[in-house]
């Protein structure tokens, strides 16, 4: 397979190392990273109106956060050694940590805090439901029914204290993803120190939009009405943390135009080429000036609840695809350039191989059915079950 | 009292009982050269130290091709390694008898370095081969070894000092 | 000259003893070889390159490399008159079958590239689990064995002197030759330089006509704003190269 090349590549660079699996795993960190963030507005800082989204935002980010080490593993070359990264792990190198950042973000985070907020349920339902779902619950509760009012209290300590803690850890499990990319000093469409901060803002953009839009659908699917209150206040953060955002990356942009270096001649030249599609029309106009336009109109102008939602609903959906569009500019954008800067290559991207797009399709689509059965499983909604006795529940169905 | 915080109790021993799961297969996995030398693998320097060679190097074949040294001291190519044009010949030195190097195209080899190239080094002797040679090969006119022409009459066959 | 094996062997027994270190392999059978006595590094001279292309191929076979990749390969550069900063580059399989003829006039001359055994390397700094290293006598080494696969190092290389080898889904580079250099040979690459552009240096020997010509060149090497602690030193090289 002949890969175009215009001007001069070292000729080991034609081949892309990191394929879109790669793009996955920082915008699906992203998610969760973003996710986490805005349950902890409800917890930390105690922003009632978004408190019907807090416990679809802490499943949202589980689920995500299982798929996220999935691309990683599938891209190596030998995933049956991926145990060497908690084996033996290189102080000095940025990958080695995340083995630890994630796992201390799953374990001591994500599932404590979720098992904290849920244990009240979860006892309850060991108790009145049967079979293989009772087993289940029982080894959650691990074997302490105890849900006396002084326990309870205990856990929403207990779990206040780790949402504090989980707020820097969300940043550092996003930003030290932005710094894997930041500290290669060879690559200087990466190397830049505001590369971790730009990527934990556009992180939680694209979290909150997702739960925004999870928490839109589900309450529609379960025949709901959606709190706008609720939705106005989201969506307010999300126009607030993506102005910020913007502008990171406008001042990111400003700085490599005025400065010029080296590799500026040949940056430039490709961000009018061959990024032009994905970074100034998808990434810049579709996925970031659009919606901040969009949710500014609705901080400005008094329109209609149903106008606002679908604004809003609209909103989210440019801004998922305009963060994905920004994972891919930085990972396969960082790649087509040669470090000589006196040439260029191109992606390919295989349909049905391991690292393909039907892998990526499926990757994507994973955390939805991971979230599907965490839903079935531990169901967030308040009416799920809030009367201990009658647990047998009612229609909790989503599907 | 101790009822209530007992889930956060059991909680902490299924944290306990999995760490230590981890650092017990920490210690038995891990390679026992491991930080040897550094981060790394020691044991790994001496696998990639034991490949065995292809190039068996010039000062093996002088060892017995005495004759070949004598002649190329006669001329410029005696700053040339055999093996630059007679390629590896780490197997035939340790078989000389039953592994014999392959006959060499002179109109191949030559042309390798001597082609005329205006990136190459101006004193570096270069021809086009085309209008130089017509498409014969180099050594009806050169001996390799010495490629000099001294005297065009007394060139010998390309063969001589090869066996 | 009709000899055999075991005519060598009586005839030159110095040759035959140090040839079976050479054959067995092991550094252990190599006694003399103590890593801490050596810091190895390489010389390249510019003007003495001609293109030829041995360097790529012997290497090759040397070390098995897969076909499209390369350890080490030459670039044609072209600098138009004061146009520095835009040389025109080529290497048409890394210089394999040397270079075709080239008519345009400016400045042109060939360059040798191989991994420069940075003694700060960038790629062994981003390893996760340890699978690269500077050995103590200072060459840059891939375990493939442990190597996963993960290729920040080769994202890390600012030089591209790195790739995945097809056959082992493992990174690949350059070993400087490291099982020939610690039997007292030199690399494959400058083994078969027929104009002496390669030199293989100790930079710890003393007696290495490395340090004379350090002190008596104009030496630099490549990207030095790295800061990778480049030890492939260039003489005569121009400042378009990159």
């Amino acid at each position: 397979m002949q890969i175009p090349v215009e001007g001069f590549m070292y000729p080991n660079e034609v081949e892309l190392q990191w394929s879109i699996l790669i793009v996955l795993y920082p915008f699906i960190t992203g998610l969760v990273a973003g996710a986490f963030i805005l349950a902890s507005l409800e917890r930390v800082f105690r922003v009632e109106a978004v408190k019907p989204t807090y416990r679809l935002a802490l499943l949202t980010a589980l689920a995500f956060l299982l798929v996220a080490p999935l691309p990683l593993q599938l891209h190596l070359g030998h995933p049956e050694r991926s145990l060497e990264m908690y084996l033996t792990p290189h102080r000095s190198s940025a990958m080695a940590m995340f083995g630890f950042v994630y796992l201390w973000y799953l374990m001591a985070v994500l599932l404590l805090e979720i098992w904290l907020d849920y244990r009240r349920d979860i006892v309850v339902k060991s108790q009145t439901t049967t079979g293989v779902t009772r087993l289940i619950y029982r080894v959650l509760t691990l074997g302490s029914s105890n849900i006396s009012e002084r326990s309870l209290h205990i856990d929403e300590r207990l779990g206040y204290f780790i949402t504090v803690i989980g707020i820097p850890s969300a940043f550092l499990l996003h930003g030290y993803v932005g710094f894997i990319f930041g500290s290669v000093k060879a690559n200087p469409w990466w190397s830049s120190p505001l590369m971790p901060i730009v990527f934990i803002f556009s992180a939680m953009v694209s979290g909150i939009a997702v739960v925004m839009l999870l928490y839109m659908i589900s309450t529609r699917l379960r025949r709901r009405e959606i709190d706008i209150c609720c939705l106005d206040k989201i969506a307010q953060y999300l126009f607030y943390i993506f102005v910020i955002d913007f502008s990171l990356e406008m001042l990111d942009l400003l700085q490599r135009i005025y400065e010029a270096d080296e590799s500026f001649r040949s940056l430039d030249f490709m961000v009018h080429t061959r990024l032009w599609t994905s970074q100034v029309i998808v990434q810049i106009v579709c996925g970031t000036v659009t919606p901040i336009v969009l949710l500014g109109l609705t901080q400005i102008l008094s329109l209609t609840d149903t106008v606002r939602k679908r604004i809003y609903a609209l909103a989210g959906c440019l801004t998922v695809i305009g963060i994905f569009a920004m994972r891919w500019n930085v990972v396969i954008g960082g790649q087509l350039f040669s470090k000589s800067f006196l040439g260029y290559t191109t992606y390919k991207m295989a349909f049905a191989t391991r690292e393909g797009l039907l892998t990526a399709i499926t990757l994507l689509i994973l955390p939805f059915i991971f979230l599907l059965v965490l839903v079935k499983l531990l169901p967030p909604w308040p009416d799920a079950g809030p009367v201990p006795a009658s647990g047998a529940s009612p229609a909790h169905g989503t599907s | 009292m101790f009822k209530d915080i007992e889930h956060l109790v059991r909680l902490a021993a299924v944290m306990a009982i999995a760490l230590i799961a981890f650092a017990t297969m920490r210690a038995l996995v891990v390679p026992r050269s491991f930080g040897e030398y550094g981060h790394y693998r020691g044991d790994a320097i001496a696998e990639i130290a034991a490949r065995p060679v292809a190039f068996a190097g010039h000062d093996v074949c002088e060892a017995c091709h005495i004759d070949v040294v004598e002649q190329k001291k006669q001329g410029k190519h005696v700053v040339v390694p055999c093996e630059a044009c007679h390629g590896a010949q780490a197997k035939h030195a340790d078989d000389p008898a039953s592994v014999k190097p392959a006959k060499l195209d002179t109109a191949v080899v030559c042309a390798r370095c001597h082609e005329a190239n205006s990136a190459k080094p101006k004193g570096f002797p270069q021809v086009a081969t085309a209008d130089h040679a017509g498409g014969l090969a180099c050594d009806i006119c050169h001996q390799p070894h010495r490629p000099k022409i001294e005297t065009p009459a007394a060139t010998k066959p390309a063969t001589e000092g090869k066996k | 000259m009709d000899i055999t094996r075991r005519r060598l062997l009586l005839l030159l027994p110095a040759a035959a003893v140090a040839w079976k270190y050479v054959q067995a392999g092991t550094p252990e059978t190599a006694p003399n070889y103590k890593m801490t006595e050596h810091w190895w590094a390489m010389l390249i001279d510019i003007p003495k390159c001609i293109g030829c292309g041995s360097c790529v191929r012997a290497c090759a076979e040397e070390n098995d490399v897969p076909e499209g990749y390369y350890r080490t390969w030459i670039e044609r550069y072209h600098v138009a008159d004061w146009r520095i900063e835009r040389p025109d580059v080529e290497s048409p399989d890394g210089g394999k079958q040397g270079f075709p003829p080239s008519e345009i006039g400016g400045k042109n001359f060939f360059v040798p590239k191989l991994c420069n055994h940075c003694a700060e390397s960038p790629c062994t700094q981003v390893c996760p689990v340890g699978a690269t290293f500077v050995t103590p006598d200072g060459v840059v080494l891939v375990d493939k064995s442990y190597c996963l696969g993960c290729r920040y190092c080769v994202q890390a290389c600012p030089y591209g002197c790195r790739f995945i080898n097809p056959k082992t889904n493992t990174a690949e580079k350059c070993s400087l030759c490291y099982h020939r250099i610690t039997k007292g040979l030199t690399t494959a690459c400058c083994e078969v330089c027929p104009t002496g552009a390669r030199q293989l240096a100790d930079l710890k020997n003393p007696k290495d006509p490395i340090h004379e010509f350090l002190r008596t060149h104009t030496v630099q090497v490549l990207k030095p704003h790295m800061a990778t602690g480049a030890k492939v030193f260039y003489n005569g090289m121009d400042g378009s190269v990159r």
